[in-house]
């Protein structure tokens, strides 16, 4: 910008050149622009400070640690109506918390399902992923949320139908999905859970490690990786075999029996079958085989043996259970979450998808012809060729959509999900008058989390960056 | 020919065979869909569970969009009419008569119905305004000044006022471009922004109070006379008016009660063909006399609104020489209601409409359109400032769009509402409109800085390089070269900025304003329509779906065009 | 006091030039028109009609206000507000009285620095189930999930009654009538609660209101009132004496029918006498006219013909007089005598 001479060579400094100079003036216009700012700023202070004392007010945080009074219902960490105004804060930044982490994780998939959907060749499914995207991105989310508040109300049973038989629950008594929420198993944990969550990180870690060791060595040998699906069956058997040998190790080597009988039936009911049938059959057979053992003879086959092993394991589950209004006991997953979830999630995944789609039309046709032309299937070049390509201009605007999505979330009020707004910026802010700190807090507590989300991505984003020599 | 061959050479081809068709598989729909939608097992797969999609969305809300009701009083008539017509209706069916009732209050809040032209006429000019400056080569230059007097055109249009109100708006433009012009001559770049900026400030906040309270006096006085008797008469003849119509609706609303009141016996009674051609027969006249109805309290309205005005000239006519006098004396209460009087009495142009009447889809277009119009100068502004050398504005540049963005528009529109009476010097007070048009315009000034620093960032380095190379200074460099290119490139992004923009105007109720959602509670606050729900829902996100997607598809369309402008 | 903004010059139309600071009846005469803060839709307190026009039974009372000022109860502008901006829109001027259905509480109208004038309806918070429930007593709801209605107090309430008598319950707060009509319905709640005149209006627009019982518990005490600011005295006795002349017509059997006729000749009721200007002048003390009383009570009858017109057992809405019947009948609406 600067394209500047030779200086003239003048004696002294005068007042002019402030102005006139270039290498002074743009230390001026700063100086002034500083000023502006700082008086703007001071003006605004003394303004709050002779309105607020106009009408006897004044600006202290005291009133978060008075009673707050009102319950919540969905809270993560326990509250009730006798805490303070900043637990009630607390439960609320928790819930907005989850919410938003949620809903970027259900948006992405549904995001890149759909913004691969309207790209397919199949018409009716590429109309159907258009019609998706553009109804949601042109309505206006608040419509969207009250919408699928109500049809996720309306949809399901109500408790009552339980009762009367209108409805019933789902995998074997386990799981009631009402008009109320979801409700789920919910985990108890008895003496020895801490060996299992040990387990669980080492499998878990040692998985990670595999693969990572996998597709070092298919760098090195060509072989190709271990499978993610194999690895999540590791961490799962080993969880599962942690789990039933600390409830009993009669029961766990029953359990592996069990297991190993089941096993066997499917691979030799497979290979036998194999020689007469086709594959497809086989396996519909060895499928079959196993029903026909589980569902009929295994119980009369092990009850022939009068053995029930000791059972004390050290994680055990509290089911639901209908009570006189409601279901009690489990976990309930309250509706006013699952139809705030969905709408975020459907509103910025019809986003998402169109970035998404806009990533993959970004990379250039001979990458795809030239996958073909190696021989790869169109969903391994989809994966392995395209995708990690597209990510790249994917991820920028995926980072503003997060952040659309989290600042959206503030929108749960009108469904009722108890997030910060509601919480500190709605119910604590009517019940004190404490609207100038109430509000100031609540859009603290946004900024400093979108500041962290964007530092977050801008790290990810960087990290898978094409790395230019 | 061909017979001199046939007889010569026997086994010659004389015309080709036709092309046979082809197999049945190959053609037409067959081939269509065996293409796209059944190419391999997975396509199949998708094919099915899309058409069961479809099927089972269709299934839930055909019915009840085919037993929706568009003529009726109220939900309970509604009601009644799908028992009557169409008892076996599984989930009943939408009472639509709600839309029929308020339509035209979803689309103008309370604005009076006489005026509707109006907003109209606005949206219409928004258009012709938006020409010359999306397509400069395709209209004349002239219509480049109707782009230019648009904002004051339409406040005018919208709120009311004096004709000469824009005009002296305006003028503050005029007189701060040459201040700054002869400014610039006298003392560079810098004293002319800030001289053109004080001056117009001066203008005013200072001489442009007096000088439209001097016309308005002037026009007054000039025709007190006139007026006096003009009020007199419409006081005599309003109440006339008034009296004619409320005979008439009396009438009619006797004739509803009466017909209600045989709609009653014929719930009642047991249903037959015949009871229901007698029904819809009811509903018929109903319809009709309603529609009447409808016309006269809207003319009702009008005239109490004329005589509510006319009483407040009288009165203002009867205080006048009283304020006049306590005025003279410098009793400032009594300066302001004179200069409120004056304002009321020396009106030329066109009835002032306040904003709390603004409401549903207008209300939405004006926030809209005001924040994107009045946040783009901003917008670029800031977009500047972030690249800027100068470390002072460039980090209060970035601090400013961050903090923006960081924090949800809802959080932006409670502030707005409760506490920008804390920022504002004690006793200023004003319109809550103007206060979220002022809170949304900061707002998508962060959103448009950052569309323009995509704008920027796109622009190759060599045009920049290349100004520098011509010795153009800064802002010669950005008016001239950069900003023109970097901005069309930045048109689509703007687009989807106000997309976005019209669609959260919906938030504006949670302060109170009548948008469409908020004013859908309003309506359901009425006993005829408690209890309406997805009728209103479905009427308000149809008209944004209408809206924005055809704005975004226009985006797009721009977007292409564009792109063969570069090549 | 009058600052001028910057955009005020573009759009002068758009400004509203209230000051606190002048006397609000001069204010408001000046202007032509009296600006009441309502409740954006509540029905059968502040609805507005397809023009626009508003009505419902705190609409009343800012009309009879406005009648008994400025001579014409249509020069009223209805300002529509939320639960949270309403008490700032009147201490920044921006309307001259609030009528929207605001209890009176201690804190409102001494720290908050506004004043009631009185109480136009005594209400309560209640509850409502469906019929098949079988619940007879808000005690029984133990377990039950609660559609609430958000408001200042209503969750407060709620909290305090199921903590003191050791029930458990589920609150689900809405912020619009519209949502939780719809989530009870569905059967999402099993209970509904928020005023017990809101929870009559709601019942009456149900497809089968008599399968929906409102439980006799009335947990709350909820004197709604109009609130003007602290400061303007004259306004306050406006207001207030305005209100109270709607209801001292009604036990006077004062009504917009009869109202002229007893305002033409002194009659044997001193009272009546004093109250319609034809015997001494109170108007000339609050600073209005002899026929101020008369004219507020032919815009919109005495405070039983508005009761009866907006939410009275004659409309859809059909509420109870209840404690809102006069003293002399049993309900708590007395007025201070007019002398």
């Amino acid at each position: 910008m600067t394209t500047q001479s030779d200086p003239p060579k003048r004696n002294g400094f005068r007042l002019s050149q402030l102005i006139y100079d270039t290498r002074y003036r743009s230390i001026t216009l700063q100086v002034i622009a500083l000023l502006l700012i700082g008086g703007g700023l001071f003006w605004l202070y003394s303004n709050t400070v002779t309105n607020l004392a106009a009408q006897g007010k004044d600006f202290r945080l005291d009133f978060l640690w008075k009673r707050a009074g009102y319950d919540i219902n969905q809270q993560l960490i326990p509250y009730t109506s006798n805490d303070t105004h900043i637990r009630a804060a607390a439960v609320g930044m928790f819930n907005t918390l989850l919410v938003a982490l949620l809903g970027c994780v259900f948006a992405t998939i549904l995001g890149i399902v759909f913004g691969v959907l309207r790209l397919s060749k199949n018409f009716m499914a590429s109309r159907l992923a258009a019609v998706y995207v553009e109804g949601f991105r042109n309505v206006p989310l608040l419509l969207w949320i009250v919408a699928i508040f109500a049809i996720v109300t309306e949809a399901t049973h109500q408790p009552r139908d339980f009762k009367t038989g209108d409805a019933s629950m789902l995998f074997n008594e386990s799981v009631a999905i009402t008009n109320r929420g979801t409700f789920i198993p919910s985990p108890i944990f008895g003496a020895g859970w801490e060996l299992l969550a040990i387990v669980a990180v080492l499998a878990i870690g040692a998985a990670i490690w595999l693969r990572k060791w996998s597709i070092k060595r298919q760098a090195a040998t060509g072989e190709s990786p271990m499978p993610i699906w194999l690895g999540i069956v590791l961490v799962i058997a080993a969880i599962l075999l942690v789990y039933s040998l600390q409830a009993g190790l009669m029961f766990a080597l029953l359990s592996i029996i069990k297991v190993a009988i089941i096993v066997a039936i499917a691979v030799i009911g497979y290979r036998v079958a194999k020689t007469f049938v086709p594959n497809v059959l086989a396996a519909l057979i060895a499928a079959a085989l196993i029903i026909l053992w589980q569902y009929f003879i295994a119980g009369p086959f092990w009850g022939m043996f009068g053995f029930q092993p000791a059972f004390d394991p050290s994680v055990t589950f509290d089911y639901p259970e209908l009570g006189g209004f409601n279901f009690s006991g489990g976990l309930q997953i309250r509706n006013s979450l699952i139809a705030l979830l969905l709408a975020l999630s459907l509103y910025t995944g019809a986003f998402i998808a169109e970035i998404v789609r806009a990533g993959i039309l970004s990379v250039s046709k001979g990458q795809s012809e030239a996958a073909f032309a190696l021989g790869l299937r169109a969903n391994r070049t989809m994966s392995l060729v395209i995708l990690p390509q597209a990510m790249r201009v994917i991820i920028p605007p995926l980072i503003s959509q997060f952040l659309n999505l989290t600042k959206n979330s503030s929108l749960a009020i009108a469904i009722g999900y108890m997030d910060i707004r509601s919480t500190l910026g709605g119910i604590t802010v009517n019940q004190t008058g404490r609207e100038l700190e109430g509000i100031l807090l609540t859009g603290m507590f946004y900024l400093i989390l979108s500041l962290l989300i964007s530092a977050g991505m801008n790290w990810f984003n960087n990290s898978v960056k094409l790395k230019e020599r | 020919m061909s017979d001199t061959h046939a007889q010569t050479v026997r086994y010659v081809r004389d015309s080709m065979i036709q092309p046979s068709e082809p197999p049945n598989a190959q053609t037409g729909a067959v081939k269509w869909m065996r293409e796209n939608l059944f190419s391999d097992w997975v396509n199949g797969l998708m094919t099915v569970i899309a058409i069961y999609i479809i099927y089972s969305v269709l299934a839930a809300i055909a019915p009840w969009f085919y037993h929706s009701v568009w003529n009726a009083g109220s939900l309970n008539e509604c009601r009644e009419v799908i028992a009557i017509n169409s008892p076996n209706a599984m989930h009943g069916g939408g009472c639509f008569a709600v839309i029929s009732d308020r339509w035209l209050q979803l689309l103008f809040g309370f604005y009076r119905a006489d005026l509707h032209w109006r907003p109209i006429l606005a949206f219409v000019l928004l258009f012709v305004a938006l020409g010359p400056i999306l397509f400069p080569n395709r209209f004349p230059r002239p219509l480049m000044w109707l782009a230019a007097a648009y904002p004051f055109l339409v406040v005018w249009l919208l709120w009311g006022g004096s004709f000469w109100v824009p005009i002296l708006a305006a003028l503050g433009f005029v007189i701060g471009g040459i201040v700054g012009y002869f400014g610039n001559k006298v003392g560079g770049l810098g004293v002319a922004v800030a001289a053109a900026v004080v001056s117009a400030v001066v203008w005013w906040v200072y001489l442009m109070p007096v000088v439209n309270d001097g016309l308005h006096a002037t026009v007054a006085e000039a025709r007190l006379e006139t007026i006096a008797e003009q009020t007199e008469a419409d006081l005599i003849a309003i109440p006339e008016a008034q009296e004619a119509i409320e005979t008439r609706m009396a009438e009619l609303n006797a004739r509803v009660a009466e017909l209600d009141a045989q709609l009653e016996e014929i719930v009642a009674v047991e249903e037959t063909d015949a009871v229901k051609a007698e029904f819809n027969a009811i509903m018929d006249e109903l319809e009709t006399v309603r529609a009447e109805l409808r016309i006269l309290s809207r003319d009702a309205y009008y005239y109490s609104q004329k005589s509510t005005d006319a009483k407040t000239i009288a009165s203002n006519l009867e205080m006048l020489p009283e304020w006049k006098a306590a005025a003279a004396e410098g009793d400032e209460i009594a300066q302001r209601n004179l200069s409120d009087a004056y304002g009321r009495l020396g009106l030329v142009g066109l009835e002032p409409v306040t904003s709390r009447e603004f409401g549903g889809f207008m209300l939405a277009i004006i926030i809209g359109v005001a924040g994107i119009g009045l946040s783009l100068p901003l917008g670029v502004l800031l977009a500047l400032g972030r690249q800027s050398d100068l470390l002072v504005v460039k980090v209060a540049c970035i601090v400013f769009i961050e903090v923006i963005r960081g924090v949800p528009l809802i959080v932006w529109l409670f502030t707005a509402s409760l506490l920008l009476n804390y920022f504002l010097p004690p006793g200023t007070n004003f319109d809550l409109v103007l206060r979220v048009v002022i809170m949304v315009t900061l707002f998508s000034a962060a959103y448009i800085a950052e569309v323009v620093r995509g704008g920027l960032a796109a622009l190759p380095k060599g045009q920049y390089e290349a100004a520098d190379a011509l010795g153009l200074d800064y802002w010669k460099s950005m008016r001239l070269i950069v900003l023109p290119q970097a901005l069309k490139i930045s048109i689509p992004g703007i687009v989807n900025t106000f997309i976005g923009l019209f669609k959260d105007t919906t938030l504006v109720g949670i302060i109170g304003l009548l948008d469409p959602i908020n004013l859908s509670n309003s309506i359901r606050a009425s006993s005829d329509w408690n209890g309406v729900y997805w009728e209103l829902f479905i009427f308000i996100g149809l008209v944004f779906f209408v809206c924005c997607f055809s704005m975004g598809r226009y985006s797009l369309w721009l977007e292409k065009q564009l792109q063969r402008g570069h090549r | 006091m009058k600052k001028s903004v910057l955009l005020g010059a573009v759009a002068v139309a758009g400004l509203t030039a209230a000051a606190a600071s002048a006397a609000t009846l001069d204010d408001v005469k000046a202007r032509g028109s009296l600006n009441c803060g309502v409740s954006s839709g509540l029905t059968g307190f502040s609805e507005p009609d397809a023009n626009g026009v508003w009505q419902g039974f705190d609409v009343a009372v800012c009309r009879a206000i406005g009648a008994a000022v400025l001579e014409d109860p249509t020069a009223v502008e209805f300002v529509p507000l939320t639960t949270q901006v309403r008490f700032t829109a009147l201490s920044s001027g921006e309307i001259d009285i609030l009528s929207r259905n605001t209890t009176w509480t201690f804190s409102r109208d001494t720290d908050l620095n506004l004043n009631f004038i009185g109480v136009n309806y005594y209400d309560g918070q209640g509850f409502m189930v469906p019929k098949e429930l079988g619940v007879t007593s808000a005690k029984d709801l133990d377990g039950a999930t609660v559609c609430i209605q958000t408001g200042t107090t209503t969750e407060l309430n709620l909290a305090d009654f199921f903590r003191s008598n050791n029930i458990n319950y589920e609150p689900v707060p809405i912020e619009t009538n519209a949502e939780a009509q719809q989530q009870y319905l569905a059967g999402a709640c099993d209970v509904y609660t928020t005023d017990a005149s809101g929870l009559a209006a709601t019942r009456a627009t149900f497809e089968d209101p008599s399968a929906h019982v409102i439980l006799p518990e009335i947990i709350s005490k909820e004197p709604l009132g109009p609130v003007v600011r602290h400061g303007d005295d004259n306004w306050m006795d406006i207001a207030r004496w305005t209100l109270n002349a709607l209801i001292a017509a009604e036990e006077l059997g004062v009504t917009s029918a009869n109202v002229e006729e007893l305002a033409a000749a002194p009659t044997n009721n001193p009272e009546i006498n004093r109250l319609l200007g034809t015997e001494g002048d109170l108007g000339a003390m609050i600073g209005l006219d002899k026929q101020w009383a008369v004219r507020a009570i032919a815009a919109g009858g005495n405070y039983g013909e508005i009761f009866e017109r907006n939410i009275g057992e004659s409309t859809p809405i059909g509420l109870a007089r209840g404690l809102n019947a006069q003293w002399t009948e049993g309900g708590l609406m007395y007025a201070p005598p007019f002398r």
